[in-house]
Order: C-alpha cells, then sequence, then structure tokens
C-alpha cells in the first residue's frame, strides 16, 4: 500500500468517524409523551387516486378528520407481499404504534409473526382469515354491489353477453361472479357471461388486454375485479359500457362507466382507531356489508341509464341494506344441478367464505 | 470546447475510491434533494442511512437484504469480469427458488437434517441450468446475451407464475396464488434468537471467501481475468474461450440460484409469485459498485441494502414517498458511471486555435 494510499484512507476512516460521531451524539430518541395514539399502515401499492389502496388511505384521512388530535397516522406504500413485509410491520409496531392495519390479503402470515412479538400492539388484517388475541380481520361484502351492477348489466345488455375481467380463482372473487350472474339472469335469462382471468390485481397492460379480447367475443358490458380503469378506458374506446371497481371510475371513462362498487373504510377504521383511544378494542372479524356503508355505489350515470333504472337499482340497495334482498337468496343450483341453498333461505357466511363452485348457468370452469 | 481524452495509465488508486466518491456525492446530492423537498438535509439522511441500523434487529434486516444481492453480485462478477453482460440474474435466482423450492414442497412433512443441503443445492443446480441455455446460446450463435438473459429472466417469472397458480398451489389454500408452506427441515436455521439472519449469510461468505480463492489463486481465475482485458490475448495464450463462457454464465447461474432458494427457505418459507423484489437486477448495482471484488461486493452490498431499509424509516418518520430509496440507488450508480469516467478519461478544455 502506498503512503499516499494510506493517507486518503485514513482521513476518509476520519471522515467517517466524525461525521457517525456527531449523528451518534446528536441522536435524542423523539419519544412522544402525549396520549395521542398512534395508528399505522401498510399499503400494497402507492396511493395515488384510484383503487384498492387509495380507497384505505380515503378511509385513513377519513378517520383523521373524525378523531382529530387524539390519534395521528402513518404509513408505508409500495411494501411488496414477500419478506420485506415483516420488517415493515415491524417498523410500524415497534416505532411506537397502537393500531397497525395490513391492507392487503397476502400480510397475513407476516402480520401474525409480528402480532406474535408485540402482544401489546393491536392489529387489522385486511381480507383475511387468521386471527389472535391482537389481531382482527376485517373485509366487505363487495358482493353485495355486484348484486346491484348484476341487476343493471342484465337489463342493459343488448348482445347478452357480459365480459367479466377476474383476478384469481379465489372465494373473493368466484363469489362476485355468482353473485352478478344471479342477479343478471334474474332480470334476463339469456344473459352470458365470458370470463377471462388475468392472475393480477393491478396490471393495467393485461387488464385492458382482457377487455378488448371480451369485447372482440361481443360483450357490450365489461365488469371488472381488478384494480385499475384500464378495462373501463378500453370499454370507453369501444363504445361499449363498463362497471368500476373499488373507487368512482367515472372521470376516465365518462362515457362508459354506469357506476362503480367503491370499498369504504372510513366509518370502520374510525371505530376501530376510537375502540384504541378508549381502551376497548378486542379482536373481531368484521365482514361489513352496504347496511354498514362499508360498500356504497358510486353515483349511476344518468346519461347512460333511464331514470327508472337508476331507481330500481337505488330501491335494490335499499332492500339489500334492509335484508329484503339477500345476493344468494335460495333456490341456488350449481353448475352440477344440484340444490346448493334451499327455496326460502340464504347463504351462510360460511358457504360464502369459501365459495369455490360456479352457480349453474355460467358455461365455464373454475380454474382448479 | 471540452473534450474527453483517455489518461492512457489510470490509477489504481483512484480506482478504489472511485466508489467511494460516488457514495458521497450521493449523501451530498440527496442532502440537496431533501432540503428541496422542505426537510432539514442531516435529519433526513440521518433517518435514512442511520436509524434503519440503530439496533441489533436493524443491523440484522441490513444483513438479510445484503445477503442476496452480494452472492448475486459475486456471482455476476464471473460474468462481468470476462465481459459476459448477464443481467438476467434474477431469472436465475427464479429458477433457483424453484428447483430448491419444489424440493422443499416435495418434503414438507419429511423431518430430516438432509432436506435443506438438497434444496440448496438443487437451487444451485436450477439457477446453473438456466444460465446455462444462455451460455449454450452464445457459445453456437454468438447470440447477444443482453437480450437473451433478460428475456429468459421474465420467461422464468412466468413459470414461477404457472406453478404457484397452477399444479404447485397449496390445496389448502382457499386457491390464492401460493405453494404450501415448506416444514421445518426446509427453513435455514436462524441464526440469533429473534432475529431474521439466517445461514444464508454464511454460505454468502463463504462463497465470497471461495470465489476470491479462485480469482487470486487458480489458472482459472486468471484466465478469466485475461480473457476480459484481452480476447485477444487470451486466445493466442490457448486458453478455451468456449469453457471461459460456459462456466463464467453455470456459476452466476448456480450463485443466484442459491441466493433464490437462501430466499425462499429463510425469511419466506414458501413459494409464490412476489419472491424477489428484484435483488436480480439490484445486484447489477453492487457488482459495479463493488468494483467485482468480493471484498468490495461486500461494502456495496451492505450500502444498496440500506438504501431500501433507508427509504421505509424515511417513509414512516418523514412521510417522503417510496420511490426515493430508488433515486438514492440511482444517483449512486450514477456518479459512480461519472466518476469511472474521470478515471479513465480527463477533461481537456480546447482553446479555439489549440
Amino acid at each position: 500500500m502506498t503512503k499516499q494510499l494510506k493517507l486518503i484512507l485514513s482521513l476518509v476512516l476520519l471522515a467517517v468517524i466524525i461525521v457517525g460521531g456527531y449523528f451518534v451524539a446528536t441522536n435524542k430518541s423523539g419519544v412522544e409523551s402525549s396520549d395521542e395514539k398512534k395508528i399505522g399502515f401498510i399499503y400494497i401499492g402507492p396511493p395515488g387516486d384510484h383503487g384498492w389502496t387509495y380507497m384505505h388511505d380515503q378511509g385513513r384521512q377519513f378517520m383523521e378528520k373524525e378523531l382529530g388530535s387524539s390519534i395521528s397516522t402513518t404509513y408505508i406504500e409500495g411494501v411488496p407481499e414477500n419478506a420485506d413485509a415483516v420488517r415493515a410491520i415491524r417498523k410500524l409496531a415497534e416505532s411506537g404504534h397502537d393500531l397497525i392495519f395490513t391492507t392487503s390479503f397476502n400480510y397475513m402470515d407476516q402480520t401474525l409473526e409480528v402480532a406474535k412479538e408485540f402482544p401489546d400492539v393491536k392489529f387489522e388484517h385486511a381480507t383475511g382469515f387468521k386471527r389472535t388475541d391482537n389481531v382482527s380481520t376485517y373485509a366487505a361484502r363487495f358482493y353485495e354491489g355486484r348484486t346491484v351492477i348484476g341487476h343493471i348489466a342484465g337489463k342493459m345488455t343488448k348482445s347478452n353477453t357480459i365480459g367479466y375481467i377476474a383476478s384469481f380463482p379465489i372465494p373473493e372473487v368466484i363469489r362476485g361472479i355468482n353473485a352478478f350472474y344471479l342477479a343478471a339472469s334474474k332480470v334476463n335469462p339469456d344473459v352470458k357471461i365470458k370470463i377471462i382471468w388475468v392472475y393480477t390485481w393491478y396490471d393495467p397492460g393485461k387488464e385492458a388486454d382482457a377487455a378488448n379480447t371480451l369485447i372482440n367475443q361481443g360483450a357490450d358490458i365489461i365488469v371488472q375485479h381488478t384494480d385499475t380503469f384500464a378495462p373501463c378506458q378500453a370499454a370507453e374506446k369501444a363504445g361499449v359500457l363498463a362497471f368500476g371497481q373499488a373507487s368512482n371510475q367515472e372521470d376516465f371513462c365518462p362515457n362508459a362507466h354506469m357506476t362503480s362498487i367503491e370499498d369504504v373504510w372510513g366509518d370502520y377504521y374510525t371505530a376501530r382507531a376510537k375502540a384504541i383511544v378508549e381502551g376497548n378494542w378486542t379482536s373481531t372479524d368484521t365482514w361489513g356489508g352496504m347496511d354498514t356503508g362499508m360498500v356504497k355505489m358510486s353515483p349511476y350515470n344518468e346519461k347512460i341509464l333511464s331514470a327508472e333504472l337508476i331507481a330500481e337499482a337505488k330501491a335494490l340497495e335499499e332492500s339489500i341494506k334492509d335484508g329484503s334482498t339477500h345476493s344468494f337468496a335460495g333456490p341456488i343450483y350449481n353448475q352440477a344441478g344440484e340444490l346448493v341453498v334451499a327455496e326460502g333461505s340464504v347463504a351462510d357466511d360460511g358457504m360464502l367464505a369459501g365459495m369455490m363452485f360456479y352457480v349453474q348457468g355460467i358455461e365455464d370452469q373454475v380454474p382448479q | 470546447m471540452i473534450s474527453i481524452v483517455p489518461r492512457g495509465s489510470s490509477s489504481q488508486l483512484m480506482f478504489i475510491l472511485a466508489p467511494i466518491f460516488a457514495i458521497f456525492l450521493t449523501l451530498f446530492f440527496g442532502a440537496i434533494i431533501f432540503a428541496f423537498m422542505g426537510y432539514s438535509p442531516f435529519a433526513a439522511l440521518k433517518i435514512f442511512f442511520i436509524s434503519p441500523i440503530s439496533n441489533a434487529y436493524g443491523l440484522s434486516e441490513l444483513l438479510v437484504k445484503a445477503t442476496p444481492l452480494a452472492l448475486i453480485a459475486v456471482g455476476l462478477s464471473f460474468c462481468f469480469k470476462n465481459n459476459i453482460y448477464n443481467i438476467g440474474a434474477e431469472g436465475q435466482l427464479t429458477m433457483g427458488a424453484i428447483f430448491g423450492g419444489g424440493v422443499g414442497i416435495l418434503f414438507y412433512d419429511v423431518n430430516s437434517f438432509l432436506i435443506l443441503p438438497m434444496m440448496i443445492i438443487a437451487g444451485g443446480i436450477g439457477g446453473a441450468l438456466w444460465a446455462s441455455i444462455l451460455a449454450l446460446l452464445k457459445i453456437k450463435f454468438n447470440t447477444n446475451e443482453i437480450l437473451t438473459s433478460l428475456m429468459l429472466a421474465y420467461i422464468a417469472l412466468l413459470i414461477l407464475d404457472y406453478l404457484v397458480v397452477g399444479p404447485w398451489r397449496d390445496p389448502d389454500g382457499f386457491n390464492f396464488p401460493k405453494t404450501r408452506s415448506f416444514g421445518e427441515s426446509g427453513r435455514m436455521p436462524i441464526l440469533f434468537d429473534g432475529l431474521r439472519v439466517h445461514f444464508g449469510l454464511i454460505i454468502t461468505l463463504i462463497l465470497l471467501a471461495l470465489s476470491w480463492f479462485v480469482y487470486s489463486k487458480t489458472m482459472f481465475g486468471y484466465q478469466l481475468k485475461v480473457s476480459g482485458y484481452s480476447p485477444k490475448a487470451a486466445r493466442f495464450a490457448g486458453f478455451n474461450k468456449n469453457f471461459l463462457i460456459f462456466s463464467a454464465f453455470a456459476i452466476s447461474g448456480a450463485f443466484a440460484g442459491i441466493a433464490g432458494i437462501g430466499e425462499v427457505s429463510g425469511p419466506i418459507g414458501l413459494l409464490y409469485r412476489d419472491i424477489s423484489p428484484n435483488y436480480g437486477f439490484t445486484a447489477i448495482i453492487v457488482c459495479f459498485l463493488g468494483r467485482l471484488h468480493p471484498v468490495g461486493i461486500i461494502f456495496a452490498s451492505l450500502i444498496i441494502a440500506l438504501t431500501y431499509l433507508g427509504a421505509e424509516d424515511a417513509q414512516l418518520f418523514l412521510q417522503i414517498p417510496a420511490s426515493v430509496g430508488f433515486v438514492f440507488q440511482g444517483l449512486v450508480l450514477f456518479f459512480l458511471l461519472g466518476t469511472d469516467l474521470l478515471v479513465n478519461f480527463k477533461l481537456r478544455l480546447n482553446t479555439l486555435n489549440g
């Protein structure tokens, strides 16, 4: 090693020590002494302006407004659903958060892993099914919205062919397809649905391709169970109609968009955070529908839908809310023609939660 | 006007110092960016680079993140030294995870100390096989490996997609696109209780030491270096060019594959589509930042790993968007390329009549 090299390396080392020392010396831990409860969120994507994470962030902001200075909120966005999620969730727990919402299904095991280590911190996992003393789960009965759009689609289709873009063949999505088809075929027995599985929640390119394929196959209405506005925009371009998902997509496709099924988390988040503030939080399993406000329909598009149909849709919403209409009211048959829900009864939550079959009339197979 | 002229002989010292300058320039410009965003630059840098590793858990997380980066990067150095631009390590990592993970799923209910070694070996073989496709294409058809390696990376990811959605899906998993969990015997042992740093770190350190040995003490390493510096000289010396190409690909593939199985049998424990946050691509930065040298790669992997952790802390404490971490990675690479240019070339101000 030359003298020059030694000199420079030692200067670098010295600089590192000085800078490091400065940081260590000034490293005062910022523990806040107020009673303010800290609420943390883990997001799968950036909040952006539409879709799943956007709606969770809207819920967070609503909660902040409702509860004011008794809480403060933080979020970590774009957390991948892999080994990184544990660290992100743990960081929230470790930095003094009292309640942590993990807002995607695939954070399930990671949430439980961290929850085990921090028994005093409360966790809420969206759309999961594993609970412990400090882990709650919550989800919304999105299928109720699918009943409403199924009704509209059954009345609006002229080709009697509806294109359905589905994400993954999991109970949640299959339940949505069934609820949609049951409502659509009730008002229009000739209706057919064509399903394309895109195996993604968020991929504008794939979703648009799927929409175009369905339109080419004669679909005049596009339904999506994915997260972007690409299908709705593809419908707009092709001059057919569409329903949005998760958030109101009207701005992205004003001439195709009939309505969207919105996820509204604000009330739930407020209630859960309030329970933390008041010290009476307990582990629960919540599955809220239209009656709780968790599922909401976006304003119906008056340019496309007749006043009469809008009134019907609104009446349907009301009857779902008061319980007089159930999305899965018997008689319901499966594809083999077996009666699965008897006349006069409705599918119970167990059947809905594990729903892995199509109802009679859907000409397709659940991918196995 | 300014012209860029070669320095002729470039300084060995500056070659080593350039990455350090690049890091300091990154910190400096990072501070400026923070200042423009309205944050106190010192506080922001502290949260970005100090607070993530201010406790044992943070240090362990740094190692968890740096382990695959260092392992892939040192594997890539075998290719890059030989002027082979294999940029598809992500695919080789994925193949390693598929091969090794496949063993783990097959024996999920078997309890034996043999399972983990079998998984690791299968992972290495998977990665090496995937990379040897590239080697054969290059040897037989003289294809451009920059294109083929990238294309095969996406194919590997799609194969993983297919497996977790289709035949390997967890039968009890409500059709969610993931496999069942490996048994306890299929998991990397944890090094310290309560921390996630795992045995993969030891494997990585052993392979790093081995790579150093191969480079500096063996004929094979010498041949790799010579054929990288001067293909003509290598041919004149009678080195087997095809053998060198093939082994460079196979080694880098095997290392990436082992990194892949380390990730799934370490912190993850099962297979699904999103196993790697682009380790295979980020390792390219690590490799060049570390000057293709095992010791340099260790430091580089720690620094790049820190940019990930820092981005999370910056979000948490300052609500700075997640993308800032990528901005820092980009800055490091940018300044590294910039300082490299100045190491090998000098700027000359040409006067009009000069």
